[in-house]
């Protein structure tokens, strides 16, 4: 959930009404944000660097507040204070325009060539036109940015923003991908011209921008936006030119959204247009901008659609479990910032859903705000009709029912990690791991979480090493799922559920663990003999030692095996005494 | 147990004083060791109120080892004096006397002896005086007589650094009688006999008093983990409530069933590798309901059911890539795809609890693998007002009857809300669970009918579970880190109370 940070006393300003720190809290959790954190910029930096750093740093009281991860219009200052000033009826919502240029001048022009169709095929722009800039604005500005691309731009792979003084630069600009032995320009900030394959070493040790170097590193051409002159305007998605930087006296602005995706291009650039044209001499305008694609198919951007949905006050009612009038309804949902009247035909609620929702897209979506304009804590609560039989799922309920019998028998419960490394249930078994089925996990970060289990063993074990000062003897058991690769089914693994103890004391106890299957196997009714009944008979097994292990059998059917653990399997867990354990399949019984 | 002759012994001593005794004079009297009164006095409290006894301590002087030595046969001076004859001594014939070093040099310093160094055939001793007075031995003898009152402090010190005396403290009793006094003793029993009970001897005989402040023998049991214990209250309490338990026995889950069935779009930030733990082996999913996956794809890339998609470029291969499931949702969707399948909908409560794993950073109170509660709900016409209605009664039977709900974000529900409870500990509100309605684009293309709504919630297991047995941290809960004394010590769990 992304977290915005804005200043309190700003917000206040801005929202033309001052809170107590509770009040706020409370408009938060009813809107569906969470105001997280009450800070400062020292109090920030102290924490993260120590009081000497933060000596000062600004003591102007943050609040940081939890945005819902679909709502990037509430993102910055001005969208939060839109949205809020909207649902308290303070404000009516705007209606963003798209303008042609003033005085029947040209459109700004995006022009893309065939060489980003490999690396990233996709442009997006739009013009702010006589924008004025304060320092905070600029900084909420430059803060948006940066949440879009963290955010809805997934770190900038699917959408990078390039924002530039319009003033700087003269179009048409070409959108175009070149080897990056072949860029060379001044990057933001610097003093010098790079080429692009210096700037990613440069860029190596940067804090910030290093996270997104891999997004075109092994690409044989790098994305580069050029103007009419060959003045590099940004290599995106990394980093924009110094040439067309924008400053707090910038006055227009051309912003260009390169991407994979191009409806996340589209929603981003209606984010940042319908956010900051509220700060052009004509509010909520944006100027257009023209792309053409390769094949000539020119598309006029920003698209700030509005789109009408119909629905029923009854659908709102039945689903939300209100019974409100269509009138009120559309009053709750205007509230929310989709324009709503009820219209001629049979009460026929018309939404209209702003470019700034991108979120809506479907009834239910205008469903929930309804409910949230009306307070979800109003909604009366009741109990569903739904009449149902319960049934327990026979696996569980025979699970329950062993564990409880396990303890009666002595032996207390453990519950240990499905996950483990290839070590404990290949080498400190003394098996090989080719041999274990074992389902293999591509991305653990630590080796920890290598394989899923193929055996409770290493669980329990581990567990008694780490309960060694414990007095003896120690007895565990666990029932609980391994995973093993299963050809026949659609995943290729499957759970099996096994019953697995161990007895630790300073002789190996073979009796008592032997005496633990017989009971098990008394309670699961099943008679001692051959062909009907269990039997077991001596085996060979690596983790057990030799002669001391015995294969178990169900109604002639091999369900596990019990013995006493070879010396090198109990060394390898770091144990001293001797250990005798039992693991059998307990889903025969079912 | 001290025996009879004596603690009777002790008895009649005591009838015949007032007002009490001290345990050594009686040690004394009797002539036996103090410890052994002290035994006794030990007996007799146990047998009731026959005495009283306060426990006292004393100082007083006693010779030691050495000293008792030099009280009998004289200081080691007056021993090296005695043994020089008239015509003197070799100086290191002397000097092998047991007591030859010191006694020489305290008889040197007493000006009872001198040395010739330049007598023919060695240095050789001589007396200087005809008698001497051996003032160590005498003190010595008098401390021995019980009469150290005799000697100065200053005298009695010299003695200590000599190594020749010691104060040491005395526990001793005083004794009185108790108020059932009495010279003879019967002897209490310590336990009812089966013999006893045939005999009838039980009527006569007087039992030993329990010790009930002792703690009890603890019983030779196993235990059950206290996180398997609240998930079997919680288990009841669905079953309670008429839920059926989903078959979740399956760790390895498809992308496709995780996330795609779900509406959950494949750029999500969930279907990270920073989120998700993926499999290399078995890496993909090989069959999938083929219909019903077209459907999937059609309403994520170009939306229908009423819903924009997401519109973008849905692939099978990544649809394909196996996980280990990082909610147990992807059991519900799978049971509820296999609901819409029934040639007539039916309506179902389900609910499982089972594990679920997420490659995220670790902390205290966070794991790559936990265990999910979920309860999910389909029937026609469901509100959000009966979502609410039901989590009432859910919460109610944890013992929690104060909710409040936030509207919050989930891509597979709509509404979606956040569940949180009043705390009465640290008054404020805090976040017990999530909850929501499924999408229609996730209901639809399973083939459910337009009408059926799904209302689920879930909750971690582990969170109730520490704040009700007070743990910290998780590793001593859940995994081979725990404290097997906890499990052993662990109260049964009554969540509502």
């Amino acid at each position: 959930m992304p977290t915005v940070s804005v200043k309190r006393d700003l917000l206040f300003e801005a929202l033309g009404q001052k809170y107590t720190d509770e009040e706020f809290d409370e408009l938060c959790f009813e809107f569906g944000l969470e105001l997280d954190e009450i800070t400062s910029e020292k109090e920030i930096l102290s924490r993260e660097q120590g009081d000497e750093k933060a000596e000062g740093a600004s003591d102007v009281v943050l609040y940081k507040i939890d945005v819902p991860a679909n709502r990037y219009d509430l993102l910055c200052l001005e969208g939060l204070v839109r949205g809020l000033q909207v649902f308290k009826e303070k404000l009516e919502a705007p209606r963003y325009k798209r303008v042609s240029p003033a005085d029947g001048g040209e459109p700004q022009r995006l022009l893309i060539t065939d060489e980003t169709a490999s690396v990233r095929p996709h442009a997006v722009a739009a013009v702010l036109r006589n924008i004025s800039f304060t320092q905070e604005r600029y900084e909420s500005f430059i803060e948006l940015q940066e949440k879009l691309h963290q955010n809805i731009c997934r770190k900038r792979t699917l959408v990078a923003i390039g924002t530039h003084d319009l003033d700087t630069i003269s179009g048409p600009f070409t959108y175009t991908a070149k080897p990056p032995g072949e860029i060379r320009f001044k990057p933001l900030n610097q003093s010098k011209e790079y080429t692009a394959a210096e700037l990613m070493s440069l860029y190596k040790t940067d804090s910030h921008l290093r996270h997104y170097l891999h997004i075109i590193e092994n690409e044989p051409l790098y994305p580069i936006i050029y103007d009419s002159n060959g003045v590099v305007l940004s290599m995106p998605p990394i980093i924009n030119g110094d040439h067309s930087k924008i400053s707090l006296n910038t006055k227009n602005i051309f912003i260009e959204c390169t991407a994979t995706d191009l409806t996340k291009a589209k929603t981003t650039l209606d984010m940042v247009v319908t956010m900051f044209s509220e700060y052009c001499e004509e509010r909520f305008t944006v100027e257009e901008a023209e792309v053409v694609y390769p094949d000539g198919r020119l598309c006029v951007y920003p698209e700030l659609a509005y789109r009408t949905e119909k629905l029923s006050g009854d659908f709102i009612n039945k689903r939300v479990g209100i019974s409100e009038s269509a009138e009120s309804i559309a009053q709750l949902l205007t509230r929310m910032c989709l324009r709503s009247e009820v219209s001629g035909e049979g009460g026929l609620i018309q939404v209209e859903i702003p470019p700034t929702r991108s979120d809506v897209i479907h009834a239910c979506d205008i469903m929930e705000d309804a409910a949230i304009a009306y307070g979800f804590n109003n909604i009366v609560r009741s109990t569903p009709r739904t009449y149902t039989i319960a049934n327990q799922l026979p696996l569980n309920k025979l699970t329950e029912l062993l564990r409880q019998d396990l303890a009666a028998a002595g032996f207390t419960e453990a519950l240990t990690f499905a996950l483990c490394s290839e070590e404990d249930i290949a080498d400190k078994l003394r098996k090989n791991i080719a041999e274990t089925r074992a389902v293999h996990i591509s991305n653990p970060k630590t080796a920890e979480f290598q394989v899923a289990r193929t055996s409770l063993l290493p669980g329990l074990l581990k567990t008694i090493a780490a309960n060694r000062k414990m007095p003896l003897p120690l007895k565990l058991f666990e029932i609980s799922d391994v995973v093993l690769k299963d050809e026949t089914k659609d995943v290729g693994a499957r759970n099996n559920r096994r019953l697995c103890a161990v007895y630790y004391n300073k002789s190996p106890g073979f009796e008592v663990i032997h005496g633990l299957l017989d009971r098990v196997m008394q309670l699961l009714d099943v008679k001692p003999g051959r062909n009907q009944g269990y039997h077991i008979q001596a085996a060979e097994d690596s983790t057990f030692f030799p002669g001391r292990c015995a294969e178990i059998f169900s109604c002639g059917k091999s369900i596990g095996h019990l013995g006493v653990l070879h010396p090198d399997v109990i060394s390898r867990f770091e144990l001293t005494m001797p250990c005798s354990a039992i693991d059998i399949d307990i889903e025969p019984f079912l | 147990m001290a025996d009879t002759g004596l603690l009777e012994s002790l008895l009649r001593l005591l009838e015949k004083v007032d007002g009490g005794t001290d345990s050594q004079d009686v040690a004394a009297d009797l002539g036996v060791d103090h410890q052994v009164i002290v035994g006794a006095v030990k007996s007799l409290q146990a047998l009731g109120e026959v005495i009283s006894a306060e426990q006292k301590s004393s100082k007083h002087w006693e010779l030691t080892g050495e000293g008792r030595e030099i009280a009998e046969q004289g200081s080691h001076e007056a021993r090296v004096f005695n043994a020089i004859p008239d015509e003197g001594l070799p100086q290191n014939q002397l000097m092998k006397m047991p007591s030859g070093k010191v006694g020489f040099s305290k008889a040197m310093s007493n000006k009872w002896i001198r040395l010739d160094k330049a007598h023919e055939g060695g240095p050789r001793v001589f007396k200087t005086v005809e008698t001497i007075e051996d003032a160590v031995r005498d003190k010595l003898q008098l401390v021995q007589k019980g009469q150290s009152a005799k000697l100065e402090d200053k005298e009695k010190n010299e003695l200590k650094k000599r190594k020749l005396l010691s104060e040491v403290t005395v526990k001793s009793y005083w004794i009185t009688k108790g108020s059932s006094f009495s010279t003879t003793i019967t002897k209490q029993e310590t336990e009812l006999t089966p013999e006893m009970i045939a005999s009838g001897s039980w009527k006569e005989k007087k039992f030993k008093p329990y010790n009930f402040e002792a703690m009890g023998v603890a019983p030779d049991c196993g235990h059950l983990h206290p996180l398997m214990k609240v998930r079997t209250q919680f288990r009841q309490i669905f079953l309670e409530m008429g839920f059926t338990e989903m078959p979740t026995n399956n760790f390895i889950e498809s992308s496709f069933w995780n996330f795609d069935s779900l509406f959950q779009p494949q750029q999500h930030p969930a279907r990270d590798q920073h989120d998700t733990f993926f499999i290399s082996d078995p890496a993909l999913a090989q069959q999938f309901p083929q219909d019903y996956l077209e459907r999937v794809k059609k309403v994520h890339s170009e939306g229908g059911y009423g819903s924009q998609g997401y519109k973008y470029d849905w692939k099978i291969e990544e649809a394909q890539k196996n996980l280990l499931r990082t909610h147990t949702t992807a059991v519900s969707a799978r049971m509820l795809y296999k609901l819409a399948q029934q040639e007539k909908f039916t309506p179902v409560k389900y609910f499982s609890i089972d594990r679920v794993f997420r490659n995220e950073t670790l902390d205290a109170t966070h794991l790559a693998e936990f265990h999910q509660i979920e309860g999910v709900v389909a029937d026609y016409g469901l509100t959000l007002g009966n979502l609410m209605g039901i989590l009432h009664q859910f919460f109610t039977k944890l013992g929690i009857t104060k909710l409040r709900f936030k509207p919050a974000y989930n891509p597979y529900t709509e509404p979606s809300m956040e569940v949180f409870s009043y705390h009465e500990g640290l008054k404020k509100w805090v976040e017990v669970g999530n909850s929501g309605v499924f999408r229609p684009e996730m209901l639809l293309p399973m083939g459910l009918p337009e009408g059926v709504s799904v209302i689920a919630w879930g909750l971690s297991l582990e969170r109730p579970t520490m704040i009700k047995y007070g743990i910290n941290n998780i590793r001593e809960l859940v995994g081979h880190k725990v404290n097997l004394q906890m499990v052993y010590d662990s109260p049964i769990c009554r969540l509502d109370s």
